[in-house]
């Protein structure tokens, strides 16, 4: 049964009236009534999809029917191999490494992977990565670089995970080398937001020459919540923080955070995965074909530069 | 009648410290009650434990460079409002409290100045200053001076104390960790030394870019470190911290820190680290070259 969030009740009421009507269609002709419901559903979900405030869309990216980044990489890739293991303490499950050929292409990918019922969710630590799950990403990318390979990363996670040994095995420092060495790796680096993009935790897979976020995803300094418990002093505040915050692919994009939106099938992707997989796929490879066309050099550049611009400030009279 | 009914006003939780004269302070780890003179004289550094205060950013760059030769750079650089971010209150009027409480511009202070006759670039942040937060302004400032290091040849050291990345410029405050490891990645490149040092307190964002990056780690004793808060910690995971959690020591045990340093040694310390690492810097440049501006 698909989860229903509240601001679609009227369309998922309206759904169960012609489905229930139309079992009853085989007994009396009721068509025109039919069309006239259909056409009104459509414009509802025309009307509710294109006018989602900030808060709605976070709800939608963290939709527990939203595809991970494996239903993407399993309709995207071909032939993927995932590799495992940082090779200094262990394999984290929350980020998913490995090469696969999308199209033509052999890519690297890198993926923050989150659960779908109770068992995979804690499995996957509810895609909070640890500080071995960043080192693993680096250990692959590494790896891309080394054979030439361009590297996608599929980002969603509602942070990277504050635990005690988290700190004591450095989450800061593995993040932090992260962004170092991906800010220089000599191969495309295409990074995509398919879900939520929370702060450090999201940067730390986050560093390249283009950054698209789909449609209904969220990027930012800090999650909804935390931010209204920290400057609000209670949770409350939740969708005030996140009009506040401006972390929906709109925003970003006039921010120049961000290079690209991608669609999302009517509803969100977790309608419509096929679809939805076909919109990332379609994406990716246009910007990787716009990056091969570069030089090394120019590429590398290009990316320092995209960096060195980020922020908006002023200066006092 | 009430009982319970407090007569006073209330109690001031500043009482004991406003009963002693203002010459004297009293260290706030082991309360033995210090003269002012003789605790600034000892780089506030409690004479009987050893505690390190906190120190506003401009103590540091007295403690650290030769006298005078502080070259600052983009000293009127401010924070604008590009989200028009409100919580219970607008940013821009924060940012503007905040400039004519403290006196500072934001959160960093940027510039060239010289270790025992040795040229280096240099950026100290202070904590007074939105809980030394980085938003666009330290980004810009900090990657700005980076840039002058890899130009000028000169080994950078950057004084970090911070709660984080800036909440109120959203995923603008993010990408300021991109920008500032990208300039490092450069000064990596170039052979030039990076030397990070750690004070109380350095969390969050900055710990999570240019803070964790240095070919060495220096921090004081006691420095609270981490990415996550230790608040943040204690209610993600429900179990009691352990003893010293994210303090410089513990961060030295778990192996992400080169040396603690005490305050009183920290000059003659870098001092040392740039002759080791003196290779591809330029030692004979001339910061009177610069334009303060």
């Amino acid at each position: 049964m698909a989860v229903i969030l509240e601001f679609e009740k009227p369309i998922a009421d309206l759904e169960m009236k012609i489905s229930e009507m139309e079992s009853l269609s085989d007994n009396v002709d009721i068509s025109p009534e039919l069309e006239g419901l259909k056409k009104k559903l459509e414009q509802m979900r025309e009307e509710i999809y294109s006018n989602l405030t900030p808060w709605q869309k976070v709800q939608l990216a963290r939709h527990p029917d939203r595809p991970r980044s494996l239903d993407y990489i399993e309709r995207m890739a071909v032939g993927f191999v995932e590799l495992h293991g940082d090779r200094l303490f262990g394999d984290d499950h929350a980020i998913v490494g490995g090469f696969g050929k999308i199209e033509h292409k052999e890519f690297m990918i890198i993926s923050q992977q989150k659960g779908k019922d109770t068992k995979s969710h804690v499995y996957r630590n509810f895609g909070m990565p640890n500080p071995e799950g960043y080192r693993k990403a680096l250990r692959l990318m590494n790896m891309a670089a080394k054979f030439g390979r361009p590297i996608l990363t599929l980002i969603d996670t509602p942070g990277a995970y504050p635990g005690i040994g988290a700190e004591e095995r450095g989450q800061a420092e593995a993040i932090a080398r992260n962004l170092l060495v991906m800010s220089r790796l000599p191969v495309p680096i295409i990074c995509v937001i398919i879900g939520e993009g929370a702060s450090g935790g999201a940067l730390g897979i986050g560093v390249g020459d283009r950054l698209l976020m789909m449609e209904n995803t969220w990027y930012s300094v800090i999650a909804p919540e935390s931010c209204s418990s920290i400057l609000w002093r209670s949770w409350e505040f939740k969708e005030k923080a996140a009009s506040a915050l401006k972390l929906t692919a709109d925003d970003l994009m006039k921010f120049d955070v961000i290079d690209g939106i991608i669609k999302e099938p009517v509803g969100g992707a977790n309608r419509d995965y096929v679809l939805a997989a076909k919109n990332v796929k379609e994406a990716v490879m246009k910007e990787l074909e716009t990056l091969e066309q570069m030089p090394v050099q120019e590429m590398l550049n290009a990316r320092i530069e995209k960096y060195s611009k980020m922020g908006r400030w002023g200066e006092m009279k | 009648m009430n009982w319970f009914q407090r007569t006073k006003d209330r109690i001031s939780e500043g009482t004991e410290k406003k009963e002693l004269p203002n010459v004297w302070t009293k260290c706030d780890n082991c309360g033995e009650i210090l003269y002012k003179k003789d605790l600034e004289k000892n780089l506030y550094v409690c004479l009987k434990c050893s505690y390190h205060f906190r120190v506003f950013a401009k103590t540091y760059l007295q403690i650290i460079l030769d006298p005078k030769t502080f070259k600052p750079i983009d000293k009127n650089m401010i924070a604008v409002d590009p989200l028009e971010f409100t919580d219970t209150k607008k940013y821009s009027d924060r940012i503007k409290t905040t400039v004519s409480k403290t006196g500072l511009k934001d959160a960093v202070h940027t510039g060239y100045g010289k270790i025992h006759g040795r040229p280096i670039a240099i950026a100290v942040m202070d904590f007074g200053f939105i809980g030394g937060s980085m938003g666009s302004v330290v980004g810009e400032k900090i990657s700005r001076i980076a840039d002058g290091a890899l130009e000028h040849k000169l080994p950078f050291i950057i004084v970090s104390a911070s709660g984080g990345a800036r909440m109120m410029e959203g995923a603008l405050s993010l990408m300021q960790m991109a920008k500032t490891s990208a300039k490092l990645a450069l000064l990596h490149e170039a052979g030039l030394p990076f030397i990070s040092l750690l004070t109380d307190p350095t969390t969050g964002g900055v710990t999570a870019s240019f803070a964790m990056l240095g070919d060495v780690i220096l921090a004081e004793p006691g420095a609270l470190i981490g990415f996550a808060g230790p608040r943040v910690v204690k209610e993600a995971t429900g179990k009691d911290l352990p003893e010293g959690f994210q303090r410089a020591e513990f961060l030295l045990e778990h192996g992400f820190v080169d040396l603690i340093v005490n305050r009183k040694e920290l000059k003659d310390t870098l001092s040392r680290l740039l002759v080791f690492f003196e290779k591809n810097t330029d030692t004979n440049f001339d910061i009177n070259q610069i334009n303060s501006n």
